[in-house]
């Protein structure tokens, strides 16, 4: 059973894996040849959407679905999605830098597949070196006639545009990046539509991660059906986890879902250092709800069993937390992120993330008052309303939702630390 | 080219070209030309936003409101090496404080604010990817991972005595960097030359596209 698709080169070539020459002596650009050579659109489209692979970058929603809403209108256009921000990820970093071949196959093979002639990386403005070997693999890749005015002779044509952005995490939502390329401010769009429909410049665009699209190539070679069985149900495929926090072994971890968190954690992970014990971990990100020891180190690892125990995989960013940690001072770093990077069009989001902020940075002071409890739960359900998971929602994008995650998680798991902090401030005891 | 540009560098007159190029609709060309401005001016000056407004065809306004609301677009008063320290979840974790009130103090100037000399910014910043080696900083956006507080001292009085022309991630973590959030693979000789990130602006990769 196969256990790794994405990392296979880049363990076993380190120091070329993201060379042409190596990718193409390592299999590389075989599946294109077949996707031209052999099949149809509509038979690529079906292997993806036999494939059950749901996309990588956060929310979970099957690729071939996705790919299956794309209105007739042209032009169409693919966006590649590698505005990885959410703390805690780094994997497309990784799959960005030390396989770019393998993410620009699968943009060729997807834009064939989906009528697209031009596409786009959208690549955060911090991974200037992602973004440098990307278009090294681009440029490569237009020598040899992978990319062009007729590619590989098939009469396809595709033009590859890598676009930075500018340092702002909201572009990672996927209607904020279409409106970052298109040169404006970063914020949401309100949906319907959807991107599938009217995208970037009004067109349908298919907006894709850049773990989702690293996989198309071994879809496309091996068949969806091959790729379904891997690991459980409805988690089919491998995950890219980032591991990071008090961790013996932080780095990018490529799975088979379906384990627990305590094989993940204790194995891979390699346990919490110097032998201290292991107090909470945030699951997917910073936006995601926290997990703890006594409730959550025996359950499953897959998408949908995080999501029934109430949180999300999300991107694959695992946070963990040993016993030595202040949650209040964690939630408040989370708090201020999402404060920080609010784009300020919902007021339930922009003025919420900066109260919540404020009130646990004077908890964290010595100044927090008995109320301060109630006072984050009221502004969290402001935002959020009910506390629910998955989040309802006062605003157009989930940002807002992500800053109430920390908030529900310490007032849930660890209200007597809270209690302590405010009893031990004057204004507390008053 | 537009008469906008045209005291712009001939370098830079070719990258504006080849990013004009690279876009179906021209506004979509807004933040790439914000950063080869920013090459020409040293920052995105008034001049900057004027001038990127003109090969747009928006006005200067719309250019400032779009680029006001990135943190990547420097104004006026910039150093020549912004470092960057992340604070966030991951970073702050493995004692990412500590490492800023470090970078401050070799810097002589707080986060936000610009060494008395113009060589050195220091901010701190939000997750910059690069969890599995932290604490990690940049320097004008090239990653360094897995610092000490004393090593990214030591970084700061290596870039105020050597003011490298080009900053290399490899040769920073090499010198000043410890555990990886992954193995980086071969070695890189491209790098940034100004606080502006080095993509498409050194005449390799990123050009003519």
């Amino acid at each position: 059973m196969t256990d790794k698709i994405l990392t296979t080169r880049m363990d076993a070539h380190p120091s070329d894996s993201h060379t042409l020459s190596r990718y193409v002596a390592t299999g590389g650009y075989q599946a294109l040849a077949k996707a031209l050579n052999e099949m149809s659109t509509d038979e690529i489209i079906e292997e993806v959407k036999t494939s059950n692979m749901r996309g990588r970058g956060g929310a979970g929603f099957p690729t071939g679905i996705k790919w299956g809403f794309l209105a007739p209108a042209e032009p169409r256009y693919l966006v590649v999605n590698c505005d990885e921000s959410e703390p805690g990820t780094f994997n497309d970093r990784q799959l960005a830098e030390r396989d770019p071949h393998q993410l620009l196959e699968g943009i060729i093979i997807s834009s064939y597949a989906l009528g697209v002639n031009h596409a786009f990386v959208y690549v955060r403005g911090e991974y200037a070196k992602s973004a440098r070997r990307i278009q090294r693999a681009i440029d490569e890749a237009y020598e040899v006639g992978h990319l062009g005015a007729d590619v590989r002779g098939s009469g396809f044509s595709l033009d590859v545009t890598v676009h930075l952005g500018g340092g702002a995490y909201i572009c990672g939502e996927e209607t904020a990046l279409l409106n970052s390329l298109e040169g404006r401010r970063g914020e949401p769009r309100l949906k319907p539509p959807f991107p599938a429909v009217e995208g970037l410049y009004g067109k349908p665009t298919i907006v894709n991660n850049v773990e989702s699209i690293s996989n198309i190539p071994w879809i496309t070679m091996n068949g969806g059906a091959a790729y379904a069985e891997i690991g459980p149900e409805r988690s089919a495929g491998t995950k890219m986890l980032s591991i990071s926090g008090h961790i013996s072994n932080p780095g990018n971890h490529e799975i088979v879902m379906g384990t627990t968190w305590r094989e993940l954690l204790y194995g891979l992970g390699g346990g919490i250092p110097d032998g201290r014990a292991l107090k909470a971990w945030i699951p997917g990100g910073a936006s995601s709800p926290w997990f703890v020891p006594e409730q959550h180190l025996d359950t499953i690892v897959s998408i949908d069993d995080v999501a029934a125990n109430g949180s999300m995989i999300g991107a694959g960013a695992v946070v963990v937390m040993d016993e030595t940690t202040n949650v209040v001072a964690v939630a408040h770093r989370i708090v201020r992120f999402f404060a920080h990077e609010s784009c300020g069009q919902c007021t339930p989001c922009r003025e919420g993330t900066s109260w919540m902020e404020a009130v646990l940075k004077r908890i964290l002071d010595g100044n927090g008052r008995r109320s301060d409890i109630d006072l984050l739960l009221d502004i969290s359900d402001n935002i959020s309303p009910g506390l629910k998971w998955p989040p309802a929602m006062t605003t157009i994008c989930p940002l807002g939702p992500s800053a109430v995650s920390p908030i529900t998680s310490i007032t849930r798991w660890f209200m007597p630390e809270i209690e302590a902090m405010l009893a031990g401030s004057e204004v507390g005891l008053g | 080219m537009t008469p906008a540009i045209r005291h712009w560098s001939r370098e830079n007159q070719a990258r504006v070209e080849a990013i004009l190029g690279s876009y179906p609709e021209r506004r979509s060309a807004l933040m790439p030309l914000l950063y080869v401005a920013s090459l020409e001016h040293d920052c995105v000056s008034e001049d900057a936003m004027r001038e990127v407004a003109a090969l747009t065809g928006i006005s200067p306004v719309q250019v400032q409101s779009v680029a006001s609301f990135y943190t990547m677009f420097k104004g006026e008063g910039v150093g020549d090496y912004v470092v960057s320290v992340c604070t966030s979840v991951a970073c702050y974790l493995s004692e990412a404080d500590v490492v800023l009130g470090a970078v401050e103090d070799a810097a002589g100037a707080s986060s936000g604010e610009t060494s008395e000399d113009g060589a050195v910014s220091v901010e701190h910043v939000e997750c910059i990817g690069a969890c599995g080696g932290a604490p990690a900083v940049q320097v004008n956006y090239e990653t360094i991972e897995g610092l000490t507080p004393e090593a990214a001292a030591a970084l700061i009085k290596w870039l105020v005595d050597t003011k490298p022309d080009v900053v290399l991630a490899d040769e920073m973590q090499q010198l000043f960097g410890g555990r990886r959030s992954f193995d980086w693979g071969s070695v890189e000789l491209e790098g940034a030359i100004r606080p502006v990130p080095a993509f498409g602006l050194l005449g390799s990769a990123g050009e003519g596209r």
